[in-house]
């Protein structure tokens, strides 16, 4: 079953609502035996990259989150500050993040720009199938953010986007996935890369 | 491309969806669950709701209305209304609102602001200003549903609450509100000038073609309307309403010449 985490961080109802309209069971993830018997992990995450850092390790999951993404494998979606959280470090905070995919998360530096990024924007897949199948090329998600992940390695930029520069919306590595937008709050594209990542 | 936003604000008073003029007048329009259905097939691109007596008859937020409405929503949602305190914020934000707005509580102690934004991010801190035009042709900033005057100009607030870490500045117009006569433009262009984060303006919208124009004079932002997306035809029949995704699109073209 797909669990979504539920460690004080991120709007876990709102990917429950949007599994729930596509008939697939989900549930939240509280402890470490829920996280061992899932199939499928969402990490949501809302926030300061430290304040999302410091739930997560207090919540006590850490350990089993990397048994079941680094050890079994097993698929696991990191959104917004979630999906930040998969880097090294964030210019945002001072505690170091899971690491689990080479980069690190910058703040969008040109002068000019309206920060936050806030809005619908286009993403454009760099690889076709997986998250984005199925996704006309109109895709659009719903941003909310100042800072973005930077890969260490562009092959596991899996969608990219344009704020003043094209960056990497999307991030892949193995079975590790992140997503800086909101599918949760995305109507049909969101629902799309929702079901997508329950039929990995 | 990042698009304009086109929003619709909903008003809630006692548990029901209100429409006011000039701030005054709540006309009963519906069941705010209800409309948050109907906005979701019509695919709106973001839910604004305001609870118009939580802050003017010293109310707490509806904890258990705004969590029943993120949950249904599948858009993004900003509340406002009620809320003074960080922790209120942080609590809000848990139900699954993506951005929580405050109004008398930032002029009142700006230093929220910020102390919202460190628990939250920036991004979730929305600081709505309610602007009334006064006697000399300037504008003032109001209160408790425009009943107090705080002698503060928007402009210079918009500077000191983006400094302080609000995330975007919803700029309402007590004048216009309900009206459906169009934006004030002037007041949108002053504003305009004044912000370096992202801005919603409110009040006054009449058509999609008021949209159109705040767009082709000021690029992409976020237009906000009450009337037009709850009422029909000139009798003001109840109908909720909302543009196509086809609609919506050729609007943005024609107002970004793209």
């Amino acid at each position: 079953m797909i669990s979504i985490i539920d460690y004080g961080m991120g709007n876990i109802h709102a990917f429950r609502n949007m599994y729930a309209r596509l008939n697939i069971e989900v549930r939240f993830a509280r402890t470490v035996e829920d996280v061992a018997d899932s199939s499928k992990l969402i990490l949501p995450g809302v926030g300061g990259f430290d304040d999302a850092m410091l739930c997560l390790e207090r919540s006590g999951l850490r350990p089993a989150l990397e048994e079941a993404a680094l050890v079994q494998g097993k698929p696991l979606l990191g959104v917004c500050v979630g999906m930040q959280m998969l880097a090294r470090s964030s210019e945002e905070g001072r505690r170091p993040g899971l690491g689990w995919v080479p980069g690190t998360v910058k703040r969008f530096s040109m002068p000019s720009l309206e920060l936050p990024h806030m809005g619908w924007n286009d993403v454009v897949p760099q690889q076709t199938g997986g998250l984005f199948r199925g996704m006309a090329d109109d895709a659009r998600f719903y941003f909310l953010h100042s800072y973005y992940f930077e890969c260490d390695d562009a092959k596991q930029v899996l969608a990219i986007t344009n704020y003043g520069a094209d960056y990497a919306s999307a991030v892949a590595c193995r079975n590790i996935y992140g997503v800086q937008f909101h599918p949760e709050k995305s109507h049909h594209w969101g629902s799309q890369l929702l079901r997508n990542f329950a039929e990995l | 491309m990042l698009r304009p936003r086109i929003i619709p604000c909903l008003l809630v008073r006692n548990k029901g969806l209100v429409k006011t003029v000039g701030f005054k007048d709540g006309k009963y329009v519906g069941d705010p669950i209800n409309a948050v259905r109907i906005f979701n097939e019509k695919e709106a691109d973001e839910l604004m709701i305001v609870d118009i007596d939580a802050t003017a008859k010293s109310q707490e937020p509806d904890l258990g209305m705004i969590k029943k409405w993120a949950a249904e929503c599948r858009m993004p949602l900003c509340y406002g209304g009620g809320v003074h305190s960080v922790s209120q914020a942080k609590t809000i934000i848990g139900l699954g609102v993506e951005k929580v707005a405050i109004s008398s509580a930032a002029i009142a102690n700006p230093k929220l602001i910020a102390e919202i934004a460190g628990e939250v991010g920036n991004q979730s801190v929305i600081v709505v200003l309610d602007v009334r035009r006064n006697k000399s042709g300037g504008y003032e900033v109001f209160t408790h549903n425009g009943m107090r005057a705080t002698g503060q100009e928007p402009g210079d607030l918009v500077q000191e609450f983006q400094n302080l870490g609000a995330g975007e500045i919803v700029v309402n117009c007590i004048d216009r509100d309900g009206t459906m006569q169009g934006y004030d433009i002037e007041l949108a262009r002053r504003m305009r000038g004044a912000a370096r984060v992202p801005m919603t303006f409110l009040g006054g919208a009449g058509s999609l073609d008021d949209m159109r124009v705040l767009f082709s004079e000021f690029g992409v932002m976020g237009a906000a309307a009450g009337s037009l997306f709850v009422f029909k035809g000139i009798y003001k029949a109840v109908l909720i309403n909302y543009p196509s995704p086809g609609g919506k699109d050729q609007l943005i073209r024609e107002a970004l010449r793209i």
